[in-house]
């Protein structure tokens, strides 16, 4: 076991179920379910980072598909089973954090555990009376969810736990989403989730988990948007990633997916790099995901238009007006909705990489253009490139 | 440093049948023996944009004028501090340019405060010495179309004996043709004063832009910087302003065939329209359809077939409902979005403050950059050009000349032997020797110029350069130690072009080779735009195409000006275009990334 570190202690000592239990009692928020419509930034510790986000652009009038959050007061009423919490803290005890095969299957156990568990009776009753709710404004019968872990200490731009956390898609009916949101619960005791909380020096207890739960989109292209351009920095470029269906093709780096540029002002397609997109994800008539091949046509052709990119454009700048830094988003295209508005956002979060490095003016700045004007003179443009 | 280099002057092989082609050119612009180890070490480009032909002797007295001008006042005024001028050769009849860099850090070092002083004056005083400067064209302008090249009279004037004035025609002649020249190479002096600040004001602003944004597109930036009311516009706006008077006045039909000048002006005699055209064309059709520095462009005052070729299709146009009224207000907004679009994704006040201030004085500069094109290619080079064309009648009456163009085919300083052995021969009132020894000559100088017109010179010759510091050669000629070395790699792949993304979009259509500005009367609507280069005069042909491609041209050469404005893709600078796309063939130019697709 590791002496120097913190996590060893909490785990002694028994503090993190309790202090979840304790969330339930804020007297400012109680609610199991918050709407992204309603959302309101005091919700933000109870609905995590993802849900955060999301009603952070609805807020920001950015077309996210929609949805609601189950808070973080839900999650913590499965730690007022006595029972549950003795469990699971004697499971963490009992982790050697140099055996790695072995935490794998504590972490299971768990998992297990919490999912095992039934949800208290209200949180059910709320979950399946907001989702009803979401079919009538869909009009669609059991409309179908993507169903997403979103953790309070989750998305800050200074820890990624990007992967440790789960989402489950085109889920359809009450009591499947109420599975998952166990499901999404449970992740936060991943041997991974477990490791890195570990290595990183934080309790347990500092991450609570709340869920979202959003309309799918049925995507004809998916994919992400960095609002610089990764490879220099440049804060007047989108890089966008795009392949066929939905994002999962590229997230497992089954597909090299096609790669653009967009000048953010001038709202052009500056560079484009097209890829041989063999595979995609997409939702069958059976209302499960499949790996499909994509026809030979379609294969090497660009996946979204220009205008869809500068549509995703527009609005991966609006983001990142709104959160005043520079946004990593997943957008995709709804085969649903017509063209000019098929364009929707999943999610958006601060860019990890440039946006780490201070901030500083370009050049001896000294007010006196002559001087800035010989200095141009003796460093010309052939070490400056072009970008490209 | 790369071991490729270019083939040396020494070594190039000339057209066939061209023995003497030196003697059509002043003993100092030709390759020689005398400074081998000089010129063999240095990299040479072809100036293919403003000089894409072979020049005739008289046209290339403006090679010399030009660009010695520019580098006296990068060297001897304003000490710009890495780089003196731009020497310059004829090989074959064809311009080749040689940017001379300083790279003794301690020479560029003292030039610095000299640079400042002088630079810093223009940059303070701009807008007066500007309209200072308007002022000394307009004169010298004046001054040009006073030069009187008249023949030689049987008799003077009987004036001449009773005001007592003591000098005759003949002295007339010869004085007028030195007064001539001075004024050209003044003109040339003037075109260079505040070019070469414009240009530097400009890299400056660029640079900053560059450095903030690393990949943003050329393009970004000029617009930026660009007009909005542009003077080097003003032909084109009022080519409108008349389609419009013509279709109110009832007269639309009058222009379907607009080669039959003489029933055009017959039928605007006593208009309203005719006074118009008369106060606009001059200045304002003092427009060449070429660069300016050929002696047979057409310029629109003189061959009016040409602007009313445009009027015919902007009349079409508006018949068809279209408002090709330039949307200024529209065209302000977008440029002032732009402006504060990049102003804002700037991560610091202070380089925000700093982004206004350089734009501020790049746009205080930019207009003279835009416009002085149109004041001097255009405006004065056509009154040049006419002038020389009066001189050459002069000449075809005295016998020395077979036609008037040929006063071309003359070095600029053998016309002074001219002038006097035609002179003398007046006033001795004997034979002159001019007429049996110069058309011989004359005509074999212009077989030589017919054969040198076949050639295809190389692109460059000699060592690659290992850093280029002159502004022009940068920002006109985009050549840079990177650019060259791109041309030595460049294979001959067939299929695929590329070039500088000069103005964005993407568009498909068949390709229109144009060779000559004679041929764009040709261009159908909808073709692609293939040529050499373009001039700013074939404006009105843009609303025509979708799209536009050249061999020749940086961001800032005057053709990639009037593509941006006209908002049509283009993409400039590929260098072989014209050889690797043929006639009709379909094809796609993609203006935001700088390339084109053979889809045939």
């Amino acid at each position: 076991m590791c002496e120097a570190c913190p996590v060893i202690d909490w785990a002694n000592e028994l503090p993190t179920v309790r202090s979840f239990t304790a969330r339930k009692v804020d007297a400012s928020m109680t609610d199991h379910i918050v709407w992204f419509d309603r959302y309101e930034p005091k919700h933000k510790p109870f609905v995590g980072g993802k849900n955060s986000s999301l009603g952070e652009m609805m807020r920001a009038e950015l077309p996210v598909p929609p949805g609601f959050a189950i808070t973080t007061n839900a999650y913590g009423l499965i730690w007022s089973d006595k029972a549950l919490v003795d469990d699971i803290n004697g499971l963490l005890r009992s982790i050697d954090h140099d055996d790695l095969a072995g935490n794998r299957e504590i972490s299971n156990k768990i998992r297990n555990r919490i999912e095992q568990s039934p949800v208290p009776d209200g949180v059910v009753a709320d979950i399946a009376e907001a989702y009803a709710a979401l079919c009538r404004h869909c009009e669609v019968d059991d409309v179908p969810v993507a169903v997403r872990s979103s953790a309070t200490a989750e998305d800050l731009p200074d820890a990624s736990f990007a992967g440790q956390q789960d989402t489950y898609l085109w889920i359809r009916g009450a009591g499947n989403i109420v599975e998952h949101v166990k499901r999404c619960w449970s992740s936060l005791f991943t041997d991974r989730a477990i490791a890195y909380r570990h290595s990183m020096g934080y309790l347990h207890e500092a991450i609570a988990m709340s869920v979202g739960v959003q309309k799918m989109v049925d995507p004809i292209a998916s994919g992400v948007a960095f609002t610089l351009n990764p490879t220099n920095g440049d804060r007047s470029q989108v890089a966008v990633d795009a392949s066929w269906g939905l994002g999962e093709a590229v997230v497992s780096g089954e597909v090299t997916p096609d790669n653009f540029l967009i000048d953010k002002v001038l709202r052009e397609v500056i560079h484009r790099e097209i890829s041989d997109k063999h595979v995609e994800y997409r939702l069958t008539e059976r209302g499960v995901v499949e790996k499909m091949a994509v026809e030979t046509d379609r294969r090497k052709s660009p996946c979204v238009s220009d205008e869809e990119l500068v549509a995703i454009t527009i609005l991966a700048r609006r983001a990142e007006k709104h959160y005043g830094c520079p946004q990593d988003i997943e957008w995709a295209i709804d085969r649903h909705l017509p063209v000019g508005e098929n364009v929707v956002m999943l999610q958006s979060r601060p860019e990890t990489v440039w946006s780490r490095k201070p901030k500083k003016p370009i050049g001896a700045t000294t007010g006196d253009p002559m001087h800035s004007i010989v200095s141009t003179l003796l460093s010309p443009m052939h070490n400056k490139s072009d970008g490209e | 440093m790369s071991d490729k280099r270019f083939p040396s002057p020494f070594e190039v092989e000339g057209p066939e049948g061209v023995d003497g082609w030196e003697e059509l050119y002043p003993y100092s612009v030709v390759f020689s023996e005398d400074l081998r180890e000089y010129e063999d070490n240095r990299f040479w480009f072809w100036d293919s944009m403003h000089w894409g032909y072979a020049m005739t002797p008289w046209d290339s007295t403006f090679l010399e004028l030009a660009i010695a001008s520019l580098s006296q006042f990068n060297s001897r005024h304003y000490r710009i501090p890495p780089a003196d001028g731009i020497d310059f050769r004829v090989l074959y009849g064809y311009p080749y340019f040689s940017p001379v860099t300083i790279d003794d850090g301690a020479r560029i070092e003292s030039r610095v405060p000299d640079f400042v002083e002088r630079a810093g004056h223009y940059f303070m005083n701009w807008d007066q010495l500007y309209d200072n400067w308007l002022g000394k064209i307009k004169a010298t302008i004046d001054e040009i179309n006073a030069i009187d090249f008249s023949p030689l009279p049987e008799m003077e004037d009987l004036a001449v004996i009773t005001d007592g004035i003591g000098t005759g025609s003949g002295q007339r002649l010869q004085a007028d043709y030195h007064r001539f020249k001075d004024l050209a190479l003044q003109v040339w002096q003037y075109h260079f004063e505040f070019l070469n600040l414009g240009y530097a004001a400009y890299l400056d602003f660029f640079g900053f832009c560059k450095q903030a944004f690393p990949s943003i597109p050329d393009l970004g930036i000029a617009k930026m910087v660009a007009g909005v009311e542009v003077d080097l516009f003003r032909p084109n706006e009022e080519l409108k302003i008349i389609a419009h008077k013509v279709i109110d006045a009832g007269l639309a039909r009058l222009f379907d065939d607009p080669k039959n000048v003489s029933a055009i002006q017959a039928g605007l005699a006593g208009t309203e329209i005719e006074a118009y055209w008369n106060e606009v064309s001059d200045p304002w059709f003092n427009f060449s359809s070429g660069t300016g520095f050929y002696h047979y462009e057409k310029t629109w005052i003189d061959y009016p077939e040409i602007p009313y070729a445009f009027i015919r299709d902007y009349i079409t146009k508006i018949e068809a409902g279209e408002d090709i009224t330039r949307p200024i207000e529209a065209i302000t907004a977008e440029r002032d979005r732009v402006v504060s679009e990049y102003s804002e994704l700037l991560e610091t006040d202070e380089d925000r403050q700093a982004f206004q201030e350089k734009l501020g004085l790049a746009r205080v500069v930019f207009p003279y950059v835009e416009n002085h094109n149109f004041y001097i290619e255009h405006w004065t080079m056509s009154l040049i050009w006419r002038k020389l064309k009066e001189l050459g009648d002069t000449l075809v009456k005295e016998g020395v000349c077979r036609e008037i163009d040929d006063v071309f085919y003359f070095r600029r300083d053998e016309i002074d032997e001219v002038l006097f052995d035609i002179y003398s021969a007046w006033a001795v009132n004997a034979p002159n020797r001019g007429s049996k020894y110069w058309p011989p000559k004359i005509a074999r100088r212009r077989e030589i110029v017919a054969r040198l017109r076949g050639w295809n010179p190389p692109k460059a010759l000699g060592e690659p350069p290992e850093i280029v510091t002159e502004p022009f050669t940068i920002m006109l000629w985009g050549i840079t130690s990177e650019s060259v070395a791109g041309w030595l790699g460049s294979d001959d792949d067939d299929s695929a072009v590329s070039g500088m993304a000069a103005s964005p979009g993407i568009a498909e259509g068949p390709a229109r080779l144009v060779f000559s500005p004679d041929d764009i009367g040709d261009i159908l609507d909808g073709e692609i735009l293939v040529a050499p280069i373009t001039a700013p005069s074939w404006a009105p042909v843009f609303p025509k195409i979708r799209a536009c491609v050249t061999d020749i041209g940086g961001m800032m050469s005057h053709a990639a000006i009037v593509c941006r404005e006209y908002g049509i893709p283009a993409v400039t600078g590929t260098g072989f275009g014209t050889s690797q796309i043929k006639n009709g063939q379909l094809i796609r130019v993609d203006g935001s990334t700088g390339t084109i697709t053979i889809l045939d």
